[in-house]
């Protein structure tokens, strides 16, 4: 029986490759779809400038969904990441154009209250056992109310150059862009390679096998949660620079589209299960669609409805296909 | 009694790299007890599964009263008179009795038919339970019963649904003796009304009280179907298995050594009274008693999954503090718990990231985990322990019970424990599977560690134990040598035979 397992092995390498690919190919299929109806509809969308272009207005939301896929896969939701992305933008902006910090320092206290403020929902969540919605709703509401209060409801705006310059570009490519890789593939080494990265899976698969390990489950509770802040911190950097102000109302319903860009990539809702490049190509569909509907001049009624059906068919199709496989 | 009712023949059923069923067959006649067995992963379930309707199959045919007939659904199933009682049962538990017997057809008032009649509903119910003799109150709520009056209840909704033939997934699995004998008298009654039932087990010696005939399984397809007057244990395990099992409990000598486990004085309010006792190197003490004596929790306030009042504990002579299960870890403790699904896996992840979850520190600094020298101890424990899986990265569900049992105890011999305490390590485990445990059991005592071995099942107890401690209400009310041991002492000591009245 030993060789008999041993045989098995190697032989089912390229199947069972092919098999945990397949999630995948779905969705990269409807992103390829979608590529090729918009390259139908406008002539403008298959350009270079045009997809550096997305990719620049994507990078926000989907940063912010980098933190969203930690706290889903751990079997957690996130509702205050719109909340933080604003305050948090407020109080830089705040401190260097108000109280004349520098700006290095002033953006380093804007990642801390980040931190913080994610620091407070993974506590509620881990310590309290408050259910993560409402934890997180709470703090929703807490940082948005917090953003009015300290800013009079007032934007803050002319912004330093040397800050505003994060939203430029190096070459032809935009810095956000780039940042935004580079978290993209530092998360997904964290998932991969790190015990944070595993025992997020496994906290989101099982939370009493994993406490009946060993395992500090209270610690990567709480640690989910300060990568969530921490992502909204950078994203918030990455917005109040590119509209040189800071406003109360900054990223308003931005939760909305972190989590859709997760679900789409297939991160399962129930926790366990999912992946961070899932999560990238989430962002690029709703991004493109965003951008497609701009250049077709689909005024906000609509394009809002066309969103709204495409997050709903993406997952319901990903739903179906996947029921399909495990019934047969 | 010799009337055909139910024909499934050439069943075929596919899953996804997986071929569950092959040419599966079972004929039922009328008013019969009919045993479905094979070791876990040879179809039955999924055979059922495709009769309740909870499954389409791929080809094959089913007849029914003569008819052929498609199952389209689990209400289809229903309407067909077929009914099936789930392991994991499928009652709400926040409803009442009745309010779960009639669910989704609830009797309505003849005035306002929006209305429920709630009185008619209670009648009705009083009325199964009672034809039935069970004795539970219409009105209880289902979550306040114990499971074996939540198995009576879901008995008798298939009935009120004029259900003619019922199947049950190992019934008997979380009963007491006396339960079972219950649950026996209940079947054998509504047998002798024509109900047919196809009852799948593990337990062999149950076969011979309860049933008619017995059809067994292996690797989806239908190896035989027998009367059960006309066969033996042993022949079912041969059938089962496809080769000769030699022994059912492979216990063998092993030169027992020093203490290396030992419980003083623990104490956990209203759940476990003045609990001591020692494990030494190479032996195994069994832990017997009813469902609810205290084994579990005692299993849990040792690994520090539940906090202690009081009591010490000592592992290889020394004192040691446990507030939480990485101190009880790090002592060298392990806990192989009674729910195998809920607590000892984590089923949406992999049989190698399963099988390294406790241990991780030993793959990683900070962070980073090493990952290829993770995957070659992965490997080698997948091969000493002989895991069947098609791949290191399958996911945990998907492989049978015994299997998992084994990568959970990879788990722990990879942590390298000296002390296991294994809650119930077979329930739930087909003969072949059973078998290996015990056999990774005699490995563990034969490299020096102590095992705490509770269970549920006598025979097991007693064939694989050295000394065996008995509970009864929190406490430890006897202790039993191997040789003085019999089925009778042990219950009379675990029924509270041998406490001294206050």
């Amino acid at each position: 029986m030993q060789q008999e397992v041993a045989k098995r092995l190697p032989n089912n390498n390229v199947k069972f490759f092919l098999k945990s690919r397949s999630d995948d190919i779905g969705i990269i299929g409807a992103l390829i779809g979608l590529c090729i109806i918009m390259t139908i509809l406008s002539p403008t969308f298959l350009t270079v400038n045009n997809l550096l272009n997305i990719l620049q207005q994507i990078s926000v939301i989907s940063i912010i969904a980098v933190g969203m896929t930690f706290v889903i896969i751990q079997g957690g939701i996130d509702l205050s990441v719109g909340s933080i992305v604003a305050f948090t933008g407020l109080i830089m902006a705040g401190l260097m154009k108000n109280e004349g910090w520098n700006v290095g320092l002033s953006v380093l206290t804007g990642i801390l209250v980040g931190i913080v403020l994610g620091l407070i929902n993974g506590m509620l969540v881990a310590e309290v056992k408050l259910p993560p919605f409402i934890a997180t709703l709470g703090m929703m509401s807490l940082a948005r109310g917090a953003a009015f209060t300290i800013s009079g409801g007032q934007p803050i705006y002319t912004l330093p150059e040397s800050f505003d310059a994060i939203s430029g570009k190096i070459g032809i490519i935009p810095i956000p862009a780039l940042i935004m890789i580079g978290i993209y593939l530092l998360a997904s080494y964290v998932l991969k390679y790190t015990k944070l990265g595993r025992y997020t899976y496994a906290i989101g698969g099982n939370e009493i096998a994993t406490i009946l390990s060993g395992i500090n489950v209270k610690l990567y509770k709480v640690a989910v949660y300060v990568i969530s802040g921490l992502c909204c911190a950078i994203s918030s950097i990455l917005l109040t620079a590119r509209l040189d102000s800071a406003v109360p109302v900054a990223a308003d319903g931005y939760e909305l589209d972190a989590i859709a860009a997760v679900v789409i990539g297939g991160t399962s809702m129930m926790g366990g299960e999912g992946k961070i490049s899932g999560t990238f190509i989430g962002a690029l569909i709703i991004g493109i669609v965003n951008n497609g509907l701009n250049l077709l001049a689909v005024p906000q009624g609509p394009q809002r409805m066309i969103k709204g059906a495409i997050i709903v068919a993406a997952v319901a199709f990903d739903i179906l296909r996947k029921r399909r496989q495990r019934e047969k | 009694m010799d009337e055909t009712i139910l024909e499934m023949r050439n069943i075929r059923k596919e899953f996804p790299g997986v071929l569950a069923l092959d040419n599966a067959c079972i004929e039922v006649k009328k008013g019969e007890v009919h045993i479905l067995t094979g070791e876990n992963g040879a179809g039955k379930s999924t055979l059922m599964k495709i009769l309740a309707g909870a499954y389409k199959k791929d080809s094959g045919e089913i007849i029914l009263r003569g008819k052929r007939v498609e199952i389209l659904s689990p209400k289809h199933a229903q309407d067909l008179g077929i009914s099936m009682i789930y392991q994991e049962l499928n009652l709400v538990p926040y409803l009442t009795v009745a309010e779960n017997i009639f669910l989704g057809r609830e009797p309505v008032s003849q005035k306002a038919p929006f209305q429920i009649d709630w009185q008619q509903m209670y009648k009705k119910t009083k009325y199964v339970l009672e034809s039935l003799h069970i004795d539970i109150n219409p009105m209880a709520i289902v979550k306040e019963l114990g499971i074996a009056k939540q198995q009576m209840v879901e008995i008798a909704k298939a009935l009120s649904l004029n259900s003619d033939i019922i199947i049950m997934d190992e019934p008997t699995a979380a009963l007491t003796k006396q339960e079972i004998e219950n649950l026996f008298e209940i079947i054998k009654r509504i047998k002798n009304e024509g109900v047919s039932i196809i009852y799948i087990s593990h337990r062999l010696e149950e076969y011979a009280e309860i049933g008619d005939r017995v059809t067994v399984m292996r690797d989806g397809k239908t190896i035989a179907t027998l009367n059960v007057k006309d066969t033996n244990i042993e022949e079912l395990i041969r059938l089962m298995v496809g080769r000769e099992l030699k022994e059912k409990y492979p216990k063998i000598s092993i030169l027992i050594g020093e203490e290396i486990f030992k419980v003083k004085n623990l104490e956990r309010k209203g759940v476990l009274k003045n609990i001591s006792f020692s494990v030494r190197e190479g032996e195994i003490v069994g832990i017997a008693g009813l469902v609810g004596a205290g084994r579990t929790e005692l299993a849990r306030a040792i690994f520090g999954a539940d906090k202690i009042d009081k009591g010490e504990i000592y592992v290889e002579g020394k004192k040691v503090n446990i507030s939480k299960p990485k101190d009880a870890i790090n002592c060298g403790i392990a806990l192989v718990p009674e729910d195998r699904k809920g607590q000892g896996l984590v089923l949406s992840m992999s049989v190698a990231h399963n099988i390294t979850l406790a241990t991780l520190d030993k793959f990683a600094g900070f962070q980073k985990i090493n990952l290829s020298k993770e995957l070659a101890t992965v490997k080698e424990f997948i091969q000493k322990l002989k895991v069947k899986t098609p791949h290191y990265n399958q996911k945990v569900m998907y492989l049978s019970g015994g299997n998992q049992q084994k990568v959970v105890l990879a788990k722990w011999l990879l942590a390298n424990s000296k002390v296991f305490i294994l809650d119930e390590p077979t329930r739930g485990i087909d003969v072949g599977g059973k078998l290996e445990v015990y056999l990774l059991i005699n490995e563990l005592a034969k490299n020096g560690a102590g095992v705490i071995l509770i269970s549920s099942e006598l025979p097991e107890i007693l064939g694989m134990c050295d000394r065996i401690l008995v509970m009864c209400r929190g406490e430890i009310v006897a202790e039993l040598s191997r040789e003085e041991a019999t089925q009778e002492k042990i219950l009379y000591y675990a029924t509270g035979g041998g406490k001294k009245i206050a």
